[in-house]
C-alpha cells in the first residue's frame, strides 16, 4: 500500500514509447516497477540494468520453460524475497490452445521442494502437480516435465502446491483459446489476477494464527459498539442479540483470518497505489478474465459505472447474465464483458471480504486518466444464519465441557432434536423455523430417503458424524440453508442499499447442455469443520493427516454435498474432475472447479468420476488447506488401495 | 520386484504426504506470554516505602491438542524474592475451548517450600471469560482450590480494560504455610493496556487483595498485612 509510486510512471512511459505490445505494457509495468524499487538491495543483481527483463510475460506456444526461483520484490516499501516463476509475481501468463499437446519444463531453483499445479485442468493425475498424491514433487535443483493435452478452453491459473509457496509468489494465469469459434465476442481481453502479498513469512502468519486466531482482526466489537447498540435497541435486545455469540465464544466480526493488517492486495502484481491499467477504445467489448490467486483473500469486485456480463465461470462458458458486483472466492475465475460507451476511466475495484483493504486498477480510454476510487463498503457482521442455525445455543460449542464426546448422537438426531429446537426457538425468538421438516428429517433417518434428482441438489438429512464432536470442532450447523441463492455475507443487501445486482451461484447456467444426464448413484455428505480458537481445520472433524481417502468408482456419478459447519466462507476445490453445481436446472448444470461454501450453509454438486488416479480435494484458503483436505481416489474397484 | 517398487513408492508417497499435510496442519509451536510484569505501589501510605514488583508468565510448547505448559508467578519485595510459584503441566485439549492440565506445582517461599500435585481446567468460558482453575493436592492432606477469571473489554481495537479475579480456598489449616481452611484469599485487578502491537502492551491499573477467615488470622498473628490496595504499572508481552 505504501509503495514507491515514482517508479511506475517513468516505467510506463518508457515502455509506452518503445514498441512493446500493449499486453506487455499493461501486465509488465507493475511488477517491473515493484522490482526496481530495490536497486539498493544486495540481491538486486541485474535489476538496475534491465528492469524490463523481470516484467510479467505472456508466453504462448506448445513448449514452456518455467523457472521457480527467489526474486527480490518490493510491494510495501520494504524489500522482500519472493518465490517467483520466471522472475515475476505473478508469473507469466500462459496462453494455450485447446487441443494442443503441450509440454512444460518446470525447474526448481529453490532450496525446498516445489511443484506447479494446473488449477482446473482436466489432465492425467500424474500431471496434476500435487506432491505426495500425483507425483513426488520437484526437488531443489531438479526439473519436472509436464506434458498433457489441453482439452478445454477458458481462463485458469497455476500455482505451487508445495508448502506455502503460493503465498510468496508461485502463481500465474492460464488463458486457453477455444479450438472452434469462441461463443464470446470481444475486441480485447485482459487478465485481472487478484492476489495478496505479505511481508511476513507465511509460516509466521500461520504460527500467529495458531497462537491467537484473531491476531489479524482489527474490527472486533468494542465498548462503543455496545453502548450504541444499547441506545438503539435497548439493553434486553442487545443482550439477546449478543448472547449466542457470547455463549459460543465466537465473534460475529470474524470474517477473514488474515487481513490487510499484513496483506497488500495486488491486481496483476500492482499495488493499489500503483494501480494496474488496461486501455480500451470507446465502444469496444472488453473481456476481463478475473482470477483470484490470493492465498487467503476472498474479493468482492465491481467496476462503478459499468455493468458486467458474466460469460464464463471457472473457465467454462455460461449463459451470459449481467451483474454489478460479484464475489470471487480464492481460486475461482470469472470472465466478464464490459462495454464502456465513453472515453472516461473506470475503476476496477476489488475489496476484501472483511473490508480491511482493497486493490484496484483502471480501465481507461486515455492512459493519462484515472478513475475515482470508491469507498469500501461497511464490514459485514455475521448473523445467526451464518452459524447454520435457526436457533440459539444448544448443541453448539461445549456447554458441558468434554462430555459431549460421549453423547449418543444418533439419539440426538432422532429423538431429542425436536425438543431442543423448541427450547432454542423460545429463547431466541427466531422466526421461520420449519418444525415439520425437522420431524420429517428425524423420521427419514430410519428409512433413507431416495436421492434428490440430478440438478436439484440434496434432500438428505444433515447428520453430524461422531468425529465431528471433540476439541477439534467448535460448531456444527444443524439447519444449514442452501448456499445457492446467497450472494454471501456482506453482499446480501447490496441490491436494496446500492442498487447493485450481485452474482449468485443460482444464476449460473451452462452455455452447453449437461453432458452426463445420469442420476447420482449415491451422495457423499462432507462437513467443513474447524476450531477457530485453536486454528484447526478439518473435514468431518478429521484432519487430512488422519483421513482415509475418499473412494470413487471409475465412471460413477456421485453427488457431493458440502455442509459448512464453520463461520468462514470456504472455497472448495476438487482436482481432476468437474464439480457440476446443482443450481436447480438439470439441463444446463454449470461446471466449476472451485465452489464457495457460505458459512452455515450447504451446497451440492455432481461429479462424474471419469479420471483415474489420486486427486486432491481441499479448501483453497492456504492456511486451512493442511487440515481441510482429502485425497479422492478414483479407481475401477471403487478406490480400494 | 514390482512389489518392491510398489512398496517403495507407497513409502515415498507417505513421506511426502507428511511433508504436505501433517506437519503443516499440526506444527510444533511454542509461545511465551508475559501476562504481568509490573511495579506495584501501595495505596496505603504506611507501607509506601516498600518496593514491590510482580510477575506472571506462561510458556507453552506443543501441538494442537497436546502441550507442555510452564506457569510461573511471584513477587519481589525490596529486591528480595518473597513468594513465587512454578507449575509444570501436561495439557490436553478435552473440548473446543477447554484444556485439562495435570502436573506439579512448587511454591518457593523464604521460609518453607511446598510441593503440590495439580489438576486444572483452563480455557474460555461462555461470555468470553478466560478461566484458569485448578485443584492442588499437597503433602499432609492439604488441598487448595484456585479459580482465576479474566475478561477483556475493548474500548478500541488496541485499548483494552481487563478485570481479573482470583480466589483461593484451602481444605484445612496449615499454619506453617499460613494457610487456613475455607476461603483464604481474593485478588482483584483492573488493568488498562494499550496494544502497541498485538504482542506488546504497556498497562496501568490497580490491584486489590485481601485474606479471609483462618488464613487472615494466621497472617495477622505473623504480623503480615491482610489487605492491600496497590497501583500497578507494567508490560504485557508475548512471542
Amino acid at each position: 500500500m505504501k509503495h514507491t509510486t515514482h517508479i511506475s510512471s517513468p516505467t510506463l512511459s518508457t515502455l509506452a514509447t518503445t514498441s512493446v505490445s500493449r499486453r506487455r505494457f499493461v501486465t509488465g509495468a507493475a511488477s517491473a516497477g515493484a522490482l526496481i524499487g530495490l536497486s539498493g538491495s544486495p540481491l538486486s543483481w541485474g535489476i538496475e540494468k534491465a528492469p524490463t527483463a523481470v516484467e510479467q510475460q505472456t508466453l504462448s506456444g506448445k513448449h514452456f520453460d518455467l523457472d521457480i526461483g527467489y526474486q527480490p520484490v518490493n510491494f510495501t516499501g520494504k524489500s522482500r524475497i519472493a518465490t517467483a516463476v520466471n522472475g515475476s509475481v505473478p508469473g507469466p501468463i500462459l496462453r494455450w490452445r485447446e487441443g494442443d499437446d503441450i509440454t512444460l519444463r518446470v525447474r526448481n531453483h529453490l532450496a525446498h521442494d516445489s511443484s506447479i499445479h494446473w488449477h482446473g485442468m482436466i489432465l492425467p493425475a500424474e500431471m496434476d502437480g500435487v506432491p505426495g498424491m500425483s507425483f513426488a514433487g520437484i526437488k531443489p535443483g531438479e526439473y519436472f516435465d509436464y506434458a498433457f493435452n489441453v482439452q478445454q478452453s477458458g481462463t485458469y491459473w497455476y500455482h505451487s502446491h508445495s508448502g506455502f509457496q503460493e503465498q510468496t509468489g508461485v502463481y500465474g494465469a492460464i488463458v486457453i483459446e477455444p479450438k472452434g469459434p469462441d461463443p464470446v465476442a470481444y475486441d480485447r481481453d485482459y487478465v485481472v489476477q487478484l492476489s495478496d502479498w505479505s511481508d511476513e513469512a507465511p509460516e509466521a502468519i500461520y504460527a500467529k494464527l495458531k497462537k491467537r486466531g484473531d491476531y489479524y482482526n482489527f474490527n472486533e466489537r468494542t465498548a462503543g459498539d455496545l453502548w450504541r447498540d444499547i441506545k438503539e435497541k435497548g439493553l434486553s435486545q442487545t443482550w439477546s442479540d449478543r448472547s449466542m455469540w457470547n455463549q459460543m465464544r465466537m465473534s460475529e466480526r470474524d470474517i477473514a483470518d488474515v487481513t490487510a493488517y499484513t496483506y497488500t492486495y495486488l491486481m496483476n502484481g500492482a499495488t493499489p497505489d500503483q494501480g494496474w491499467t488496461g486501455l480500451f477504445k470507446r465502444g469496444e467489448k472488453i473481456r476481463l478474465r478475473f482470477i483470484n490467486s490470493a492465498a487467503m483473500t476472498i474479493f468482492d469486485v465491481r467496476i462503478p459505472g459499468l455493468k458486467m456480463t458474466v460469460v464464463a465461470a471457472d473457465g467454462q462458458n455460461v449463459e451470459p447474465f449481467t451483474i454489478d458486483e460479484f464475489r470471487i472466492g480464492v481460486a475461482e475465475t470469472y470472465d466478464v464483458i464490459v462495454e464502456p460507451s465513453d472515453d472516461s476511466a473506470y475503476c476496477v475495484f476489488a475489496q476484501s471480504i472483511d473490508r480491511s483493504g482493497f486493490t484496484r486498477g483502471t480501465l481507461s480510454a486515455n492512459p493519462a486518466l484515472s478513475a475515482a476510487i470508491p469507498n469500501m463498503d461497511p464490514a459485514p457482521v455475521l448473523s445467526h444464519r451464518d452459524m447454520g442455525m435457526a436457533m440459539a445455543g444448544m448443541s453448539h460449542g461445549d456447554q458441558n465441557m468434554g462430555s459431549m464426546a460421549g453423547m449418543d448422537h444418533s439419539q440426538h438426531a432422532m429423538g431429542s432434536m425436536k425438543e431442543m429446537d423448541h427450547s432454542g426457538h423460545d429463547r431466541s425468538n427466531m422466526k421461520g423455523m420449519d418444525h415439520s421438516q425437522h420431524g420429517m428429517a428425524a423420521m427419514s433417518m430410519a428409512m433413507p430417503a431416495p436421492l434428490g434428482k440430478a440438478g436439484f441438489g440434496s434432500n438428505n438429512e444433515i447428520t453430524h458424524v461422531k468425529t465431528e464432536f471433540g476439541p477439534q470442532v467448535d460448531a456444527r450447523a444443524d439447519s444449514p440453508q442452501s448456499g445457492l441463492d446467497d450472494p454471501g455475507i456482506g453482499l446480501r443487501n447490496h441490491q436494496q442499499l446500492y442498487g447493485r445486482k450481485v452474482l449468485r451461484y443460482s444464476q449460473l447456467r451452462n452455455l452447453h447442455p449437461t453432458e452426463d444426464r445420469r442420476e447420482p448413484s449415491r451422495e457423499i455428505q462432507l462437513h467443513l469443520t474447524g476450531n477457530m480458537h485453536r486454528y484447526m481445520w478439518s473435514v468431518n472433524g478429521i484432519p487430512f493427516a488422519d483421513a482415509e481417502p475418499l473412494a470413487l468408482s471409475f465412471g460413477e456419478r456421485v453427488r457431493i454435498t458440502l455442509v459448512n459447519d464453520s463461520m468462514m466462507t470456504h472455497p472448495i476445490h476438487l482436482h481432476g474432475v468437474w464439480s457440476e453445481l446443482e443450481t436447480g436446472d438439470p439441463e444446463y448444470i454449470p461446471r466449476k472447479h472451485t465452489i464457495m461454501v457460505q458459512p452455515g450453509s450447504k451446497i451440492s454438486y455432481l461429479v462424474t468420476a471419469d479420471a483415474m488416479g489420486r486427486w486432491a480435494y481441499h479448501c483453497h484458503l492456504l492456511y486451512h488447506m493442511p487440515g481441510m483436505m482429502r485425497e479422492v481416489r478414483i479407481s475401477h474397484d471403487g478406490g480400494a488401495a | 520386484m514390482t512389489k518392491h517398487r510398489f512398496t517403495a513408492s507407497i513409502l515415498c508417497m507417505a513421506a511426502n504426504n507428511i511433508s504436505l499435510a501433517h506437519e503443516a496442519a499440526d506444527p510444533l509451536i511454542s509461545m511465551v506470554s508475559i501476562n504481568q510484569l509490573e511495579q506495584r505501589l501501595n495505596h496505603d501510605a504506611q507501607s509506601n516505602d516498600r518496593d514491590i514488583s510482580n510477575w506472571n508468565a506462561e510458556v507453552w510448547l506443543g501441538k494442537n491438542l497436546d502441550k507442555l505448559w510452564l506457569k510461573t508467578e511471584g513477587e519481589f519485595v525490596d529486591g528480595q524474592r518473597e513468594e513465587s510459584e512454578l507449575q509444570v503441566l501436561y495439557s490436553r485439549a478435552i473440548a473446543p475451548y477447554w484444556d485439562l492440565q495435570t502436573g506439579w506445582r512448587g511454591d518457593f517461599n523464604p521460609e518453607q517450600n511446598q510441593h503440590w500435585f495439580a489438576v486444572g481446567l483452563q480455557g474460555l468460558a461462555p461470555y468470553f471469560f478466560e478461566i484458569d482453575s485448578a485443584l492442588f493436592f499437597g503433602k499432609g492432606g492439604q488441598t487448595a482450590l484456585r479459580i482465576d477469571a479474566e475478561y477483556e473489554l475493548m474500548f478500541t481495537q488496541k485499548l483494552i480494560l481487563s478485570p481479573e479475579l482470583e480466589t483461593t480456598l484451602y481444605s484445612r489449616n496449615a499454619p506453617k504455610y499460613e494457610q487456613g481452611s475455607g476461603l483464604a484469599k481474593i485478588d482483584a485487578g483492573l488493568r488498562l493496556r494499550y496494544e502497541i502491537r498485538r504482542e506488546f502492551a504497556p498497562y496501568i491499573g490497580i490491584n486489590w487483595s485481601k485474606k479471609y477467615g483462618n488464613t487472615a488470622d494466621l497472617s495477622r498473628a505473623d504480623g503480615g498485612d491482610i489487605e492491600a490496595l496497590q497501583w500497578v504499572a507494567g508490560i504485557r508481552a508475548w512471542f
